[in-house]
């Protein structure tokens, strides 16, 4: 990572801008009720016989109750994600903050962390295992809408149904894309835990840093001629 | 125009509420009044919060669920492709016999008396003629071999063959612009379907399953079955079907699920 120079002329903003930290915390509390709620759904024809969900970690009264609720935050979702997809191209966030991923930085960072040595001194900059995780969470919950799609319409998106093989095939697939979300879910919370700046950050905005790269594109491309335009 | 006798729908209870009933209690409904009301739903409330359980049927929470559900009905009327035809399958992959489900458990099947049995029609048709089991069997039939899928998640492939439902609604002077089709059963049990759904080339009323007549457990004589409809849409045993513009509701939908439940 070439560290970004400093800008004595850039306008300065904060780490996570408003929109986005509104956008972080909707989808936190949304994702536990789909995931919660579908724990409920999943307990009424269990894809697995050793696995029901106890009721503690579900929600919603009965099987109704929690497609409900199901189908009640999807739509929150929903509108969150094209928010979320729309900001993160248009300012690009995404490019800035996801790319480049190289193999060896990544085999360098995980040695790293295996030895416990975890760098969090920079909080505006994702490691290469950042990230790799950030980005395949992103797969896996185009994966997961796409699985969901096909088990709420297998027929009128019956197109979409080869995928995942069958309606059944579709199940499995968003059964494990939850699995992989939870685990990311996990490990997301307690490293926020490890190093609770970065809690802090995504609740008041975290540190001051060179406001030219979430500006809009179009603002972006008129300073592309400057020599350090954009870190990604 | 000759004024048409008012009919009352199969739909609406035989009898009215027992005016003895509220005579009875006329000294105990007149003590109500809206102090004493606010003053019990405030104890009420104080109830509730000491066990930590719902007192009320429907708390605000589930009154918001229900509109977003009446929503979803909307969203997924929209979505709905009129011509857009399920996949069909081998009849090597049907499965013999069906799967059997209801709200109670086989052993307490009643099973209906065909050679008895009579489906009553009712509200926005014009030609209301009962029908015998033998006279459905006279109409032309459609099969189909389409996946069963349940909301609980589980599915299987199934063959069934009787009268598409658009020809047999036309054959009987059915208004089709109205909203609902209306189904009753011999089990008590009832369920609904928006027009748009039960005018689909893939809806049938079902009277025979991998070539054989319906048996008891499977709806016989007649049930339906639509290619579009999670399978608690599919009500068996059917005994009367009402075209109406007033939403009917259904056995599992007035506990909760979703009406539209279209797939």
């Amino acid at each position: 990572m070439e560290p970004m120079a400093p800008k004595p002329s850039a306008k300065k903003r904060q780490l996570h801008p408003f929109p986005l930290r509104v956008m972080h915390w909707v989808n936190a509390v949304f994702m536990i009720i789909m995931i919660m709620s579908g724990w409920q759904i999943y307990n009424d024809e269990v894809l697995f016989g050793w696995l029901h969900f106890p009721s503690w970690m579900t929600m919603g009264a009965g099987p109704q109750g929690g497609l409900l609720w199901h189908f009640f935050a999807m739509w929150i979702l929903v509108i969150n994600g094209i928010a979320y997809t729309g900001y993160g191209l248009r300012t690009r966030r995404f490019r800035r903050m996801l790319f480049p991923i190289r193999i060896a930085d990544v085999i360098a960072e995980v040695r790293n962390a295996l030895q416990l040595k975890l760098h969090h001194d920079d909080l505006t900059q994702y490691n290469p295992v950042q990230k790799l995780l950030y980005l395949g969470v992103l797969v896996v919950i185009v994966i997961q809408i796409l699985s969901g799609l096909v088990i709420w319409k297998p027929i009128q998106f019956s197109e979409l149904t080869f995928l995942f093989y069958n309606f059944q095939g579709a199940r499995l697939a968003h059964f494990f894309c939850m699995v992989a979300i939870v685990g990311f879910l996990v490990i997301h919370v307690v490293l926020a835990l490890l190093v609770p700046e970065t809690l802090k950050a995504m609740w008041t905005g975290g540190p001051m840093v060179d406001g030219e790269t979430d500006r809009p594109m179009a603002a972006a491309q008129a300073n592309r001629s400057k020599p350090q335009a954009d870190g990604g | 125009m000759t004024a048409r006798k008012p009919q009352t729908s199969l739909f609406r209870p035989q009898k009215l509420a027992d005016q003895s009933l509220l005579a009875a209690n006329k000294a105990l409904v007149e003590t109500i009044n809206r102090r004493n009301v606010l003053r019990g739903t405030l104890s009420l409330g104080a109830i509730s919060m000491l066990t930590g359980c719902s007192v009320t049927e429907q708390t605000p929470v589930q009154g918001f669920l229900k509109t977003v559900s009446q929503w979803n009905d909307r969203a997924q009327a929209a979505l709905f492709r009129p011509n857009h035809l399920a996949p069909t399958y081998a009849p090597s992959q049907v499965i013999k016999p069906a799967r059997f489900n209801a709200f109670y458990d086989i052993t307490e099947l009643e099973p209906v008396d065909v050679p008895n049995w009579k489906l009553e029609l009712a509200g926005l048709i014009s030609d209301k003629r009962t029908w015998t089991a033998q006279q459905l069997l006279t109409l032309p039939e459609q099969e189909m071999i389409i996946r069963h899928i349940c909301v609980e998640g589980w599915d299987y492939i199934g063959q069934w063959s009787g009268v598409n439902l658009r020809y047999f609604l036309e054959r009987i002077g059915a208004d089709l612009t109205a909203k609902f089709v209306s189904f009753k059963c011999a089990d008590t049990y009832y369920s609904s379907i928006d027009m748009a759904s039960a005018l689909h080339p893939q809806t049938i009323l079902a009277t025979k399953y991998a070539g054989e007549l319906l048996t008891a457990p499977f709806g016989a004589p007649v049930r339906l079955r639509t290619a579009v409809k999670l399978g608690f849409k599919n009500p068996k045993w059917i005994t009367a079907i009402e075209v109406t513009n007033t939403y009917p509701g259904g056995y599992f939908e007035d506990q909760g699920f979703n009406w539209f439940s279209g797939i």
